[in-house]
């Protein structure tokens, strides 16, 4: 049994590495994720990855933050401290306005971004979990578990037949561990 | 995606031969990974003598009061509040750039986005510092906000646009943080994977654990796309709110239904301005003159021209709607302006702001780097008089002339100025050190479309309609990036 852990196949080029994926993907060999400096257009309707719904998220946090604030005002002007200003009446919608649409924002902004954070795992100080150093530098990296998909050769030539650099066989899955 | 090429009429948005991603790179961080030059440290000391002066007079400011300021009984906001409208203007060229230009699939954003929201976040904290400072008890700035209090509770006054300020520039400043740290993230990652020793520890925390991988860019974009549509409204409310604080009261000059579009076309003119201030200089020091070029000069140039012409329309129009609204009180203000003892200021504001921006119409003019950066001061000269002469000169006559005053700057007024600058300047310098000056992963998005050398190679093919490869070669004429004997056997 090989100690390989997994596969890289690192391209120079994205549409090289376009096609790495499709030679995979006809083999029937399950890619384990892809490493890109940059995001590539395209790549999720290849690799099946469902839309991100974080438009609902950020829908959600904004209408909470909208009625946050209206009660807010509501409460402070219109129930507990109702001022007389010369007579106008004390539910002035209009002065709601801005203060409604700021803190939308505020909180469809914060709240979107915190749950991307968290769906993705992002937080200061996780220990980042890079399998090619130069992932986010001018390597698009293809990673195949090596475990169950043998032979590691064939596997192997195809990344190579669509234009890998170079085939790393890790026998370790994080080389940022160190 | 990254196959399809662009029409060969546009202008390339990287030039130079031989790019590739891992130079990219090289390029961007180049002033991250080594020492800095000769120039950097002019600048910083420099920048840092300014934000000291800041420091030393606005804890003046702290320990005496604003009495130490010029201020008196008829004018009672003059150069703190002409400070803070003149730098919450110059931020909103950031967040325009980041996005309303994303929405607009405006590519050549991509290598000036990162740089220019920096600005913004900068520039925000400018302006915050003047709030604080003209509190007169800074200490107690939480009264701002609606906290439970034992006066009743007595809550804030929700009817004033000074309260929609509070937020308004909370949110804008909060909002443009989050914006460019998300999109720092990529960027930082890749300083991590090259750096080593504490370096990599530090950017590894900062990095928040990035790595790249598909789900993640794909959320990333998402993210990004609707940040930047909801930064939108926001950044046009911010200076809309702004231009509440003086719009909303009864004073003649100020209560005018035009300010909210023109003080957002202003805040835009101002920004683009001191974008190009910064970016000339940049481009130079830090060697990027392959991802900022003639391209972006120009652009960023025709957008200072628009807004500065809208600008210019706002001033015609506000006076004479003084004159045709017959309401006396109004029209003394404005003829005031222009003839009165502030004269000086109201032409300055004319001529720095409607009168030089219109040579941006001479193309000759729109690439001529000195040139440009000297208009894009005068321009900022000229946006710092606007705010001066909208609040001093509607102020310093009033409705009995007894109280009729000027209003003379103190040296703490000009110090806290002054030093806000070297603030600003201050701490850009130090983003350019320690982070990426140019979002490195948008502008390899656009290596293999829209660079200099993928459209060489489109030429070198040969399939191309000869007409257009001529207006292709001589739009690169304007370019000190590109090298043009190679397009000569053409």
């Amino acid at each position: 049994m090989s100690s390989t852990k997994f596969i890289l196949g690192c391209f120079d080029d994205p549409d090289n590495m376009m096609h790495g994926i499709e030679n995979l993907q006809k083999n029937s060999i399950p890619i384990y994720d892809v490493y890109t400096p940059m995001p590539i257009h395209g790549i999720e309707a290849k690799l099946g990855v469902k839309e991100s719904r974080l438009g609902y998220a950020a829908f959600c946090f904004g209408c909470l933050g909208g009625s946050v604030i209206f009660s807010i005002l509501y409460y402070t002007l219109v129930h507990d401290w109702p001022m007389n200003v010369g007579g106008k009446p004390h539910f002035a919608m209009p002065n709601f306005v801005p203060f409604t649409f700021e803190w939308t924002i505020l909180f469809a902004a914060f709240g979107m971004v915190f749950t991307f954070y968290a769906a993705t795992h992002l937080f200061p100080g996780r220990a980042p979990r890079v399998m090619d150093l130069r992932a986010t530098d001018d390597r698009f990296v293809i990673a195949v578990d090596a475990k169950g998909n043998v032979p590691h050769d064939d596997i192997t030539r195809l990344l190579q037949e669509a234009g890998a650099v170079e085939v790393k066989h890790n026998e370790r899955k994080y080389v940022s561990y160190e | 995606m990254a196959s399809h090429s662009e029409s060969i009429i546009r202008e390339p948005l990287i030039t130079g031969k031989d790019i590739t991603y891992a130079k990219i790179t090289n390029d961007v961080l180049f002033p991250v990974e080594n020492k800095p030059n000769m120039a950097w440290w002019v600048g910083f000391t420099l920048a840092s003598l300014g934000a000291a002066l800041w420091v030393f007079s606005i804890s003046w400011t702290f320990w005496f009061g604003v009495g130490e300021w010029g201020l008196n009984k008829t004018v009672g906001w003059a150069w703190d509040i002409t400070g803070f409208v003149w730098w919450v203007g110059i931020g909103h060229a950031g967040t325009l750039i980041s996005a309303v230009l994303l929405i607009f699939r405006q590519n050549w954003r991509n290598s000036i986005n990162r740089s220019a929201e920096a600005m913004t976040i900068f520039a925000v904290i400018c302006a915050a510092t003047y709030i604080f400072g003209h509190m007169g008890r800074p200490w107690l700035a939480y009264w701002t906000l609606p906290l439970p209090n034992q006066y009743g509770s007595l809550w804030v006054n929700w009817n004033s646009a000074l309260m929609m300020d509070v937020f308004a520039i909370s949110t804008y400043f909060s909002v443009s943080l989050i914006f460019w740290y998300t999109g720092l993230l990529p960027d930082i990652a890749s300083i991590r994977d090259r750096a080593t020793g504490l370096r990599r520890r530090i950017y590894s925390v900062l990095s928040f654990g990035w790595t790249g991988s598909v789900k993640t860019w794909q959320r990333f974009e998402t993210v990004s796309l609707i940040l930047a549509g909801i930064s939108t409204p926001l950044v046009l409310s911010v200076h809309t709110i702004v231009s509440f604080d003086f719009a909303t009261s009864l004073e003649p000059g100020w209560h005018t239904t035009i300010f909210p579009p023109y003080f957002v076309a202003g805040a835009i003119f101002s920004g683009f301005a001191m974008v190009q201030t910064l970016l000339l200089i940049a481009r130079k020091v830090l060697g990027l003159e392959n991802y900022i070029t003639m391209f972006h000069i120009e652009s960023m140039n025709k957008i200072i021209l628009l807004t500065g012409s809208i600008v210019g329309v706002a001033y015609i129009t506000e006076f004479f709607i003084a004159w045709y609204s017959g309401v006396e009180y109004e029209q003394y203000a404005f003829i005031n302006r222009a003839t009165g003892p502030y004269w000086w200021a109201y032409w300055s504001m004319m001529t720095c702001n409607v009168i030089t921006p219109q040579l941006f119409w001479f193309k000759k003019i729109r690439i001529n780097i000195p040139f440009a950066w000297v208009l894009s001061i005068i321009v900022n000269i000229g946006m710092w008089f606007e705010r001066f002469v909208i609040i001093v000169t509607s102020l310093h006559r009033d409705y009995i002339p007894s109280s009729w005053v000027m209003f003379y700057p103190t040296w703490t007024d000009v110090g806290i100025f002054v030093g806000s600058i070297g603030l600003f300047f201050t701490m850009f310098l130090l983003f350019i050190r320690v982070l990426p000056s140019v979002a490195m992963a948008e502008v390899k998005l656009l290596l293999k479309t829209s660079s200099e050398q993928a459209k060489k190679k489109l030429i070198d093919e040969g399939h191309l309609d000869p007409t257009h490869v001529d207006d292709y070669t001589t739009a690169l004429e304007k370019y000190d990036s590109v090298d043009l004997t190679q397009y000569q056997k053409a």
